[in-house]
């Protein structure tokens, strides 16, 4: 297929850093969307602030670069003015569950027809590796120097509980899963989640001595777990694994076709 | 059902608001409850669905705010209703959607301040924060009625403003006019007038965003009509993406900063009352006007020439309006329900030539007309 096709080549170079997961994550979703025959007229890639937010730079859809952790409140505005378009969010971890946590979960609850995409390597990269909801307990960041304390985030049983109908979590060494997850979310109709774990070395392996980029590639394959086999397994067994799979796959009525009983509703009782 | 009837109504502030936004094509709200301007979000939720517009309560004023930017890309002309700490809140998207050029109306009720205040009572407190609410240097555009008519029409100038000038309008309210209930007669629908955004001429590849032409104002295409392009809040230049060129990102953001100045004389409405031949001009505006008023014409009834000059637009601020009402005054009062935020522009219009005597409240009281009057005869 013709991935060039879906670029703005002219904005290239990305600012992305070598050996960061965010190119493998942006071609899947190419990949995916190339697969379904959508137009890029027809497609709105919506992002907050930080790396994995530049992505809407560099696709030539119609693209809306936010404020931080506010790309689903914008999100949700478009998707309500303009049904048709396919509106795709692109967050990381710090934007979509720190200080977009509230626009996350009301997200989900609403059940907005939208796709949100979660680029977590668990620190706030631009920014030079502070801590994020999803670091790691104990795990070094710069506003964390002497390891985090706090707990972490589990951003798919987050969305679950918030009542997104599709949640799955990859990896960016788990392709084929990924874009398998790409195209479910992206054809449900509803709130839908992906998660995809993806490496910073720069920021948070480095801290963290994690080591060069491929070493922090294949310890994503190490760590990973799928949901089925983790489901028998003790709490602390599980410590320090990825599980991978698809938490939820539900269906229930959409907000905006809520919003058109609503309509009738309306009409019904002011003839 | 689109639009009221002509006809009579009584209607208070918040709800001539409502239908305002209804009538100038408003039809998408997102908004958060606040007193005093949940009215406006409760109307609008009724009214909406049965217009072909929607109506959404987001989880948080912020999300409200970011929620009308992206229905106005996507080319619904949308509002937002909300007071003091709301305000607050919105205000790093207001500068998202100033930065971006995205037309979008945000109606302040004003409440008593700082923080939480004086949720039930009046202030005009928030002339600054109207201004300079948002960070770094911007244009804004705010207007600010006096009566409940006046509600319904400049809240279809507000968005008349915004899809002109592509730029968030700010309109102020205060609790007074927001909760006060008159008799109006509204005007025929047919009769009212709509401006809508300018779209792009040209074909999708010649498209320029952020166009440097000769109006200042590019057009603007709506996404999901077949030109994409990119929308960031980062500095950006014509073609929308981000740059850190030095002279682009100064062409851009000189543009930007002009772009309402240099249309000031259509925005700008002020109103004289007895202004020709008045000795002590009286300046104020929204609900305090009305005390101004009586103030005024009870002072010309006891032989004081005083007259009154009410600010209908804030921000871009009457100076030229005022400058020329000011020539023959002996004196200034300036009344409004804050510390002097309109007073301090005054004396900087006037360059300080004539004394300006302050009238201020900031106890969640209105201004009464013989606290006016005493300044007038003082």
């Amino acid at each position: 297929m013709d991935y060039l096709g879906y670029l703005r080549q002219d904005k290239m170079p990305h600012i992305w850093c070598d050996g960061c997961g965010n190119g493998i994550i942006l071609k899947s979703l190419l990949r995916v969307i190339d697969k379904l025959g959508w137009a890029k007229d027809d497609i709105a890639l919506v992002s907050g602030i930080g790396c994995s937010s530049r992505t809407a730079g560099y696709v030539d859809f119609n693209t809306l670069h936010t404020t931080h952790g506010r790309a689903i409140a914008f999100a949700t505005g478009l998707k309500i003015a303009r049904p048709e378009l396919h509106v795709i969010v692109v967050s990381g971890d710090g934007d979509a569950t720190a200080i977009g946590g509230n626009h996350f979960i009301h997200a989900a609850r609403r059940n907005i027809d939208l796709t949100l995409i979660i680029y977590n390597n668990y620190i706030y990269g631009m920014t030079g590796g502070q801590v994020s909801p999803t670091t790691p307990t104990g795990k070094k960041s710069s506003t964390t120097p002497y390891g985090n304390p706090d707990a972490t985030f589990d951003i798919c049983r987050l969305a679950e509980a918030a009542g997104a109908v599709y949640v799955a979590r990859s990896t960016v060494f788990h392709v084929g899963r990924m874009d398998h997850y790409f195209e479910q979310a992206l054809t449900r109709m509803g709130f839908s989640v992906v998660e995809i774990i993806t490496p910073c070395p720069t920021s948070y392996g480095r801290q963290n001595k994690e080591g060069n980029a491929i070493d922090m590639l294949l310890s994503l394959k190490e760590k990973s777990l799928s949901i089925e086999k983790a489901a028998g397994l003790p709490a602390d067994e599980l410590q320090g694994k990825i599980v991978t799979g698809v938490f939820v796959d539900r269906e229930q009525l959409s907000y905006l076709e809520k919003y058109n009983q609503v309509i009738e509703k309306a009409r019904e009782i002011n003839q | 059902m689109t639009n009221p009837e002509a006809g009579l109504r009584m209607w208070q502030g918040n709800h001539a608001c409502a239908e305002g936004a209804i009538a100038a094509g408003c039809r998408f709200f997102a908004g958060y409850p606040i007193t005093p301007s949940t009215e406006i979000a409760e109307i609008l939720a009724r009214r909406l669905p049965l217009v072909g517009g929607k109506f959404i309560q987001m989880e948080d004023e912020i999300a409200a705010m970011g929620a009308i930017i992206g229905a106005s890309l996507g080319g619904t002309k949308s509002m937002t209703a909300t007071s003091g700490p709301g305000f607050s809140l919105k205000q790093e998207n207001i500068g998202f959607a100033v930065m971006a050029e995205v037309p979008c109306v945000v109606v302040n009720v004003q409440r008593g301040g700082p923080s939480t205040g004086l949720p039930t009572q009046p202030s005009q407190a928030d002339i600054m924060q109207s201004r300079w609410g948002t960070h770094g240097d911007h244009p804004i555009i705010a207007i600010a009625p006096a009566s409940v008519r006046e509600t319904y029409d400049m809240t279809i100038k507000a968005f008349n403003l915004a899809e002109k000038y592509r730029n968030p309008v700010i309109l102020l309210l205060d609790e007074v006019i927001g909760h006060l209930t008159e008799k109006i007669v509204l005007p025929d629908p047919a009769k009212i007038e709509i401006f809508d955004r300018k779209k792009p001429d040209v074909s999708p590849e010649e498209y320029l965003p952020y166009e440097l032409n000769d109006t200042d104002i590019p057009a603007m295409a709506n996404f999901g009509e077949g030109y994409r392009y990119h929308v960031t809040g980062l500095a950006h230049d014509d073609t929308g993406f981000p740059t850190n060129d030095p002279e682009k990102i100064r062409l851009q953001l000189e543009r930007l900063n002009r772009k309402i100045e240099r249309y000031r004389e259509e925005i700008i409405e002020v109103e004289n009352l007895e202004t020709r031949d008045a000795e002590v001009l009286v300046i104020s505006f929204g609900s305090t006007a009305r005390s101004a008023k009586r103030a005024v014409l009870n002072a010309r009834e006891n032989g004081v020439a005083a007259g009154l000059l009410r600010l209908k637009t804030i921000w871009p601020f009457p100076e030229k309006e005022i400058q020329e009402a000011c020539q023959l005054v002996k004196k200034i009062v300036v009344a409004e329900m804050n510390l002097g935020q309109v007073a301090h522009e005054v004396e900087w219009a006037t360059r300080r030539d004539k004394p300006v005597i302050r009238v201020n409240k900031i106890n969640g009281e209105a201004i009464k007309p013989n606290e006016i009057y005493a300044a007038i005869i003082s």
